[in-house]
This record gives C-alpha cells, sequence and structure tokens, in this order.
C-alpha cells in the first residue's frame, strides 16, 4: 500500500477549513466597520486637507482601529491569495515558495503601515 | 481483510481554455470579479501603502500626494494614476459589496436561486454605479 502520512503524505491543502472561513468573515467585518467609521468622518463638513485627513488618524481609538484593521486585512489577504495558490499552481515546490513569499511580503506590508500610523 | 481504497471523486477547476464557452449566471460573475478584485488589489498593495504614507506622514508628502494627480508620479502620467486609482476603487467596492452579500447570506442562510441572483444584481449595479460615480469625480468631470 502506498505510504500517505509522515513526509510522504500527500499535501492536499490548508486542512483548517472553519478556522479560514470564519477568519475570513470577521476580519471582513473589522475592516467594513473601518470603512464606514473612515467615510464618515471623511465626509464630515470641511474642506478636505492635510489637517482634516492626520486629524483623523491621530485620535488613539481610530489608531487602535486602524491597527486592528491592518491586522484583518494581511489575515484576511493571506487565506483570499493562498486560495488562489492553491486552485491554479499545482506544483507543491512551486505553491510553497509562493505561500512563503506572500507571508513574508504581507508582514513587510503590515510594518509599513504601522510605521506610518505611529509616526503620525 | 481491508476493502481496496476507492477512487474519490476528483473536483477540477474549469480550465482556462474552457472558459469563453462557459456562460455564467449573475452569481458566478459575482464570484469570479470578487476573486479577480481581490488579486488586483493584492498586487496594488504597495500602491496602497505608498497612498497611505504620502497622504498621512507630513504636509510635504500630502502635497506629493496630490501633485501625482495633476503631474503624475515619476515616469506615470496622471492619468495613468488616475486610471490605477479607479482600477482600485472598483476592486475595493466591488469586493466590499460581494463581501457584505456573503455575510449577509451566512448570516440570514438566505441560500434561495433567486436570492443569490437578485443580491448578485444588486452588488453588480451599487459597484459599478459608485465606481462610474467616483471615476467621474477623479477625472474631474463634475
Amino acid at each position: 500500500m502506498a505510504i500517505n502520512y509522515g513526509s510522504k503524505r500527500v499535501v492536499v491543502g490548508a486542512s483548517y477549513g472553519l478556522r479560514d472561513w470564519l477568519a475570513q468573515r470577521a476580519t471582513a467585518a473589522v475592516m467594513a466597520l473601518f470603512t464606514f467609521v473612515l467615510l464618515a468622518q471623511v465626509l464630515l463638513p470641511g474642506e478636505m486637507s492635510y489637517d482634516k485627513w492626520a486629524g483623523i488618524f491621530s485620535h488613539q481609538w481610530m489608531k487602535l482601529l486602524t491597527f486592528v484593521t491592518v491586522l484583518a486585512l494581511i489575515w484576511h489577504v493571506w487565506v483570499g491569495v493562498r486560495d488562489i495558490w492553491m486552485d491554479y499552481v499545482k506544483p507543491v515546490a512551486v505553491r510553497l515558495v509562493l505561500h512563503v513569499i506572500t507571508l513574508v511580503w504581507l508582514t513587510g506590508c503590515a510594518g509599513w503601515a504601522l510605521q506610518v500610523l505611529w509616526r503620525l | 481483510m481491508t476493502e481496496p481504497l476507492k477512487a474519490r471523486p476528483v473536483h477540477r477547476n474549469i480550465h482556462v481554455t474552457d472558459i469563453i464557452s462557459y456562460r455564467l449566471p449573475p452569481a458566478g460573475i459575482v464570484s469570479i470579479l470578487h476573486r479577480i478584485s481581490g488579486l488586483l488589489m493584492f498586487l496594488l498593495l504597495p500602491f496602497v501603502l505608498w497612498l497611505f504614507d504620502t497622504s498621512l506622514s507630513s504636509e510635504v508628502t500630502f502635497d506629493a500626494f496630490r501633485s501625482a494627480f495633476i503631474a503624475g508620479l515619476g515616469p506615470f502620467p496622471a492619468f495613468f494614476v488616475k486610471l490605477v486609482t479607479l482600477a482600485l476603487i472598483w476592486g475595493y467596492l466591488h469586493h466590499l459589496t460581494a463581501g457584505l452579500r456573503h455575510l449577509y447570506m451566512d448570516a440570514t442562510h438566505s441560500v434561495t436561486k433567486e436570492f443569490g441572483k437578485s443580491s448578485a444584481i444588486g452588488v453588480l449595479a451599487i459597484s459599478v454605479t459608485l465606481t462610474l460615480l467616483l471615476g467621474a469625480k477623479l477625472f474631474g468631470l463634475y
């Protein structure tokens, strides 16, 4: 019988279906909330200027909401982009490399976003 | 004695060459555009971060942010910057409305064929209309 365990097992996917499904929806809800909170502040009366724009993100609560949104975003993107790699990239070696690149890239992007946020 | 394992059914994606012969229902169109818009935003992530950084860091960089849409950005003319931004706007609006549709369907167990169709048409109508409105604003039509 063919060995299908240990280092010889057939790699079929991430195998965390429910957790990813739930994470995708929870992170989406956070980003939707952020979108409407930001939009509400942008649409407040007053000409758009640097002071108004930067003022929105200078509040501590907005910084924290943005922080949570950035984390939700990279988690959400990870699940989504990984699905795309799993659907279209069949060679396991190439897929693994793409997964690692995606994770490293997203972590870097989160770092950049948070640096901008807390420089303010 | 254990019985030999039966071959499990294999479900594969439609091959790229089959796409043209498939006529997708509205829900299918929303679904594939959800994926395309998500990938588009993933690829444009550096641009988004650049917009976030320059618009927020200081008054000087805020002016650089503005001038990207007036005088262009490096080798890219302002028209191109606006076009990419419009793609981003569409991607975001489609992904958001299609995502809210998913959340609503999950929360209310709205899984009928009729609702799938009507809500998909609703998503397309909202995202395309808002994209056109914001696009017209972006290109200074009003």
